[in-house]
């Protein structure tokens, strides 16, 4: 269980969101550009510090401003997915999964066997040697998911996990990415602009606006809440009830209406 | 001219074709000048080839004079080039990263030794470092002597060329997109660790490129280390000061000297190339 009150002047606004994600969950966040999305998974990770507010993941504080904790990012056991990917260029794709392991000073032995095992399980085995700048934008997105998940993080967020995916790979990749939050069983928050990967990946949607939680609830309640104009663009023009039908796993679902990128 | 065509069609082949003097003109004026420029540059160093036979180079190389040199520069620049990197590169990573009151004030006075003349250089460490000096004075109470040692020598030279490198370090660093180092963190790496693992390895080529400058620099250091560490053949004569004392004498002793500085210079130019070349 994810809980978290995060306070933070930004230079046009005062972020300032409450949010809970349960175990096995997946909150998506949405928003405009700008709205605060990626600041709240980099106050969530650690990467920025929140001025105010408290962070917890499965009873631990992370971050409390009234108990002075501020838990490093290296010791928070939390997977950080970023939008581009930030694999490490100079590294293989095998180095790259191996990094965090060997911050941990796992033996080698250990480190060479959780590697080729997540490596598989990726189905990135066949581009273990494989320097990560010769990737596609799926085969790196995979990378970046192995290198979170070989970790056993107690959180993932994932901002735009799909962004730099080929159009006609996203399907694919997000029915496997689906799976994958799955299996690993722990609170995930993805952030989106796009409705199907909010309708396929989430079990709720939360609106941010200008640093606030606008609407936070399940999908189709959000979804219907077409009076907010971010909504009624997201959800597309026709009015919505409910979930769309999950992609098969062949990768051909139909297009739910709005699908498009909005950013 | 063509009669066939049309006023307005005559009127913009006339244009046309003073456009095309006028490229013609200019293209002709900027080569001229690229050449005088290159001639310029190109004529004095090749005049050092042309002014001595290769048995006269050979056997100047034999000569202890110019050995001592050739092996006091190496081992010096090579010195003050690690002592630079060592320092060098803390500093510039902390400028390049941390935002902290005086950041402005420290980076002005690590690129100074860029800007100050060599000579005024030499003698503010002389009166630094100097037997009477600010600190040399006590010193010399232990017995500790700087001034006019091969000490005073790389002394000299990490003054000036540190700044090649930390410039050039600091410019890397920044260079390096954060998102590497966040990512690093996440994956649980301390800030020591993305330093070691991802930061220098991603600034690499510049930090080579830097402390390649750094060592050229060094090693063509005449002027703070004439006054600061004297002119000791064996102990403080370097390169550039043995070229200055045997042109007096033995011209093709200097320009023996020379000749080397010169081949070092050109590779060095293009190792610099080499190593920034790549790209991740």
């Amino acid at each position: 269980m994810l809980s978290v009150h995060a306070v933070r002047h930004l230079r046009d606004y005062v972020l300032d969101i409450t949010l809970s994600v349960r175990s096995g969950e997946t909150l998506v966040l949405i928003g405009e550009n700008g709205s605060g999305k990626s600041t709240v998974l980099n106050l969530i990770s650690g990467i920025l510090t929140p001025d105010g507010g408290e962070i917890v993941l499965g009873g631990r504080t992370l971050f409390s401003d009234k108990k002075k904790v501020a838990v490093p990012p290296e010791n928070r056991k939390v997977g950080h997915l970023f939008q581009s990917y930030a694999l490490f260029p100079h590294m293989t794709v095998s180095e790259n999964v191996a990094f965090g392991l060997r911050c941990r000073k796992v033996p080698k032995a250990w480190v060479a066997d959780a590697v080729v095992e997540q490596l598989a399980t990726m189905h990135l085995a066949d581009l273990a040697d494989v320097n990560v700048g010769r990737l596609s934008g799926g085969q790196r997105q995979r990378v970046a998911l192995a290198r979170a998940l070989v970790l056993e993080p107690e959180l993932l967020l994932l901002d735009e996990p799909l962004a730099a995916v080929d159009m006609r790979a996203q399907a694919p990749m997000r029915n496997e990415l689906h799976d994958q939050i799955r299996n690993a069983g722990i609170p995930c928050i993805v952030v989106t602009h796009t409705l199907r990967d909010a309708l396929e990946l989430g079990d709720r949607l939360c609106l941010i606006e200008g640093g606030r939680v606008a609407a936070d609830g399940a999908l189709e309640e959000v979804l219907a809440m077409r009076e907010n104009e971010f909504i009624a663009s997201f959800a597309g023009p026709e009015p919505h009830n409910g979930f769309m039908p999950r992609a098969s796993t062949s990768g051909h679902s139909p297009r739910p209406p709005g699908s498009r990128p909005l950013g | 001219m063509d009669l066939t065509q049309s006023w307005p069609e005559r009127g913009r082949s006339a244009h046309g074709s003073r456009t095309a003097l006028r490229r013609v003109v200019l293209s002709l004026l900027t080569a001229v000048l690229l050449a005088l420029f290159l001639l310029f540059i190109t004529l004095p160093v090749v005049s050092l080839f042309l002014r001595i036979s290769p048995e006269a180079f050979l056997s100047s190389l034999t000569q202890p004079v110019v050995l001592d040199a050739l092996s006091l520069s190496f081992v010096t620049a090579t010195v003050s080039t690690v002592i630079v990197v060592l320092f060098g590169t803390p500093l510039a990573l902390v400028n390049a990263r941390r935002d902290y009151r005086g950041r402005e004030l420290v980076d002005t006075l690590t690129d100074l030794p860029i800007v100050l003349p060599p000579a005024v250089a030499g003698l503010a460490l002389l009166m630094a470092f100097g037997r009477r000096g600010v600190i040399g004075q006590y010193l010399d109470i232990f017995g500790i002597q700087i001034g006019f040692t091969t000490v005073a020598v790389v002394m000299a030279q990490v003054f000036v060329a540190s700044p090649f490198y930390i410039r050039q370090a600091r410019a890397s660093f920044e260079a390096v997109d954060r998102l590497y180092e966040d990512a690093a963190r996440t994956l649980g790496a301390s800030p020591g660790t993305v330093a070691l693992r991802i930061t220098i390895p991603l600034a690499w080529g510049g930090l080579v490129s830097g402390a390649i400058l750094s060592f050229a620099r060094a090693l063509g250091e005449f002027g703070a280390t004439i006054m600061f560490a004297g002119n000791f053949q064996g102990k403080t004569q370097t390169m550039p000061l043995a070229i200055y004392t045997t042109m007096q004498g033995d011209m093709d002793a200097a320009i023996s000297l020379s000749i080397i500085l010169v081949v070092i210079s050109f590779a060095v130019i293009s190792a610099v190339k080499i190593v920034t070349r790549r790209r991740y």
